[in-house]
């Protein structure tokens, strides 16, 4: 399967840049924001990454939490939060689109039916974050059934054996966390996870898109450095969003422009 | 529902259990489950643990045979004694189990969720004895409820941070203790409250909490010559209920009984019974039956008793739910009010809110069937001292009697 990320890299790897993939949660702050935002996300920055709102995210720290409440609390239910990313798929139909879901939303909806919803919404990728790899098993089937690539998160402290089972159950990318803990900024050191990164090549794993904690063109450079082919950025954007909104494309330009690597 | 059966993992109480965590979680709950494996067996730790729980907490705790409560019915009525444990409740049987298997695995900080607040307080009781850093999240409208609670973890020494996050009550507290696990796994034991969480809680859990069945079981053999005929308990997460079951699962004549938080009512919505009301679903960790919406969002519980006020529930109790091994009813919370008050009335003996649901379910059946013979245990698995000023604003400020 050639889904739209691995298209993406395959441009990128040409254009010598890592890819800039914005984290939003659908829905946040209120359902028609929200495209708004999706769509500015969506003109700087070269593939997205989207949350459905759960009332128990249990992997993301204080920013995420409240832009979850948010969500919620402005009726952003699964079918709408859904609805805003096929709104979204009509206005750009080449931009790479990852799901991020907890497992009892998908669980709720039984799996087979969630990810053909998610295929039909347009996503390519759907990642589970309290779905480890020893139980990723069912949810990786049936999204491969829907059309859709089940991704993986690779924790600095992960076992060889899992980046193994990382690598052969995963597809279009692998979300390669940079510390330990859960989502935001300055929750501690990030860990420029080369030698992770390096493992995971090893067993020929998709590409690592780094996540947890990048806020700044620095980080941008400093993770692309160590290998990934790419970055997520959440908890720091969504605090821009929330205090500073007409700052943010020139922040996501400026991240951007961390994305070029050094000529080979 | 799904079509699909979820591949069977670790852990699994038939199609229940599993270890539903982010991936870094993953290492730490393989470390914890190894490290119980290899402690359990070892004699020095169950000597250690033995003696604990004997000159520390004061078990074998007593089992009552009551002599006023069901009057005018042929049921014989024992009561296992945890309400007279230290601390006040069973929590201190499993408490001290995690703790010395912590302390063992040379972890020096001690993290956990509570609602009510005696999880909490046992903790930070038996964290003082090991000298631990304790760190105890809380729900923040359990904090503004429960302040006697907060008050005595902080005595024990232990830093109670109030969670704002969510509905602000034990869910999240379990979220946030689960996020802060995730940081600090390094040189920090989650100390899981009840018998639910990923894998190996629920079992680490439970073989903490059987103490309760294997006494009531050797004891009960000994006086009445014979196995009870139900086997009673409350449950919120489930581990007294599944402390006193354990040692009569293989006894198919004992019948088990678990009571759940019937709140004001199941038609009313306002209930923490998760077993009759509850659908499969994925939430801290494991995969049981949970109180949720059509679309998998949780839903908030309510009981009159902190103690049962959870949207989940134990995976095992799903299980045995399923299998038809244990039944499961609910009391409503005037009920459990009823049966506080009476049993204090007629045995001199106050138990806590959560088991005087227990006593309800029974009281109802003995009633409804007076002239049938039956040998009966309930698991008084607290004390109601934690509940005084809930239970005299009920009944003194115009409440349901």
């Amino acid at each position: 399967m050639s889904g739209r990320f691995t298209q993406l890299f395959h441009r990128l790897e040409n254009e010598r840049r890592g890819a800039l993939v914005p984290f939003a949660v659908l829905g946040d702050p209120n359902p028609e924001e929200s495209l708004r935002r999706l769509a500015v996300l969506a003109d700087h920055a070269d593939a997205l990454e989207v949350g459905l709102p759960f009332s128990d995210p249990i992997a993301d720290g204080p920013t995420v939490q409240a832009a979850v409440l948010r969500a919620r609390a402005a009726g952003t239910t699964v079918e709408r939060g859904l609805g805003l990313v096929a709104a979204l798929r009509r206005m750009h139909p080449d931009l790479p689109i990852g799901l991020l879901v907890y497992a009892n939303l998908v669980h709720a909806r039984g799996l087979e039916r969630f990810y053909a919803a998610a295929s039909q919404a347009g996503l390519d990728a759907v990642l589970v974050p309290d779905v480890p790899l020893e139980e990723a098993a069912p949810f990786a089937r049936a999204a491969r059934a829907a059309g859709v690539a089940p991704v993986l998160i690779a924790p600095p402290n992960a076992p060889d054996a899992t980046l193994a089972g990382i690598a052969r159950t995963g597809g279009e990318y692998t979300y390669v966390v940079t510390r330990k803990g859960i989502t935001g900024v300055g929750r501690g050191e990030l860990d420029p996870s080369q030698s992770l990164i390096e493992r995971l090549e090893r067993f020929e794993a998709p590409p690592a898109l780094l996540g947890f904690g990048i806020a700044c063109a620095e980080h941008v450079r400093h993770s692309l450095k160590s290998g990934a082919r790419g970055v997520i950025v959440g908890s720091a954007l969504i605090e821009r969003f929330t205090k500073e909104p007409d700052s943010v494309p020139q922040y996501l330009d400026e991240l951007r422009a961390a994305t070029t690597l050094p000529p080979r | 529902m799904n079509t699909a059966p979820l591949i069977p993992a670790c852990g699994r109480y038939g199609e229940f259990g599993g270890r539903y965590v982010p991936e870094i979680l993953v290492p730490p709950l393989v470390a914890l489950e190894e490290g119980f494996l290899r402690h359990r067996e070892d004699p020095s730790f169950r000597a250690e643990l033995d003696d604990l729980l004997h000159r520390y907490a004061g078990r074998p705790t007593p089992l009552t045979r009551t002599r006023r409560f069901l009057s005018g019915t042929r049921t014989v009525l024992y009561l296992k004694r945890e309400d007279l444990l230290h601390g006040g409740a069973h929590k201190t049987n499993q408490v001290l189990g995690q703790m010395l298997l912590a302390h063992r695995l040379g972890k020096r900080r001690i993290i956990a969720e509570t609602g009510a607040g005696q999880h909490g307080v046992a903790v930070a009781m038996i964290g003082a004895l090991f000298g631990k850093e304790v760190v105890v999240y809380m729900g923040e409208k359990d904090c503004r409820r429960q302040a006697p609670n907060v008050f005595r973890m902080k005595l024990f020494g232990a830093r109670v941070v109030p969670v704002t996050s969510g509905s602000a009550s034990l869910k999240d507290a379990m979220n946030e203790a689960l996020r802060d696990w995730s940081e600090s796994y390094e040189d920090t034991h989650y100390l899981v409250g009840t018998v639910a969480g990923p894998h190996p809680f629920p079992t680490i859990v439970r073989d903490f909490q059987r103490v309760i069945g294997d006494e009531t079981r050797a004891e009960i053999l000994e006086r009445e010559g014979r196995l009870p005929d139900l086997v009673a308990a409350c449950v919120g997460g489930g581990s007294n209920a599944l402390g006193i079951f354990t040692a009569f699962l293989g006894n198919p004549t004992v019948a088990l009984l678990g009571v759940e938080a019937g709140g004001e009512g199941l038609e009313s919505g306002r209930h923490g019974a998760t077993l009759e009301r509850g659908k499969p679903g994925i939430l801290h960790g494991m995969r049981s039956l949970l109180l949720q919406d059509s679309e998998g969002q949780v839903q908030e519980s309510h009981s009159i008793s902190a103690g049962l006020d959870y949207p989940g529930v134990g995976p095992e109790h799903a299980h045995l739910q399923a299998t038809g091994r244990a039944r499961y009813v609910a009391a409503e919370d005037h009920e459990a009010l009823d049966a506080l008050v009476a049993l204090a009335r007629t045995e001199g003996i106050l138990p806590a809110l959560e088991p005087a649901h227990a006593l309800a379910a029974v009281a109802r059946e003995a009633r409804a069937e007076p002239e049938r013979e039956r040998l009966v245990v309930v698991n008084l698995s607290g004390r109601g001292d934690k509940d005084l000023a809930h239970v005299s604003a009920l009944l003194e400020g115009g409440g349901s009697r």
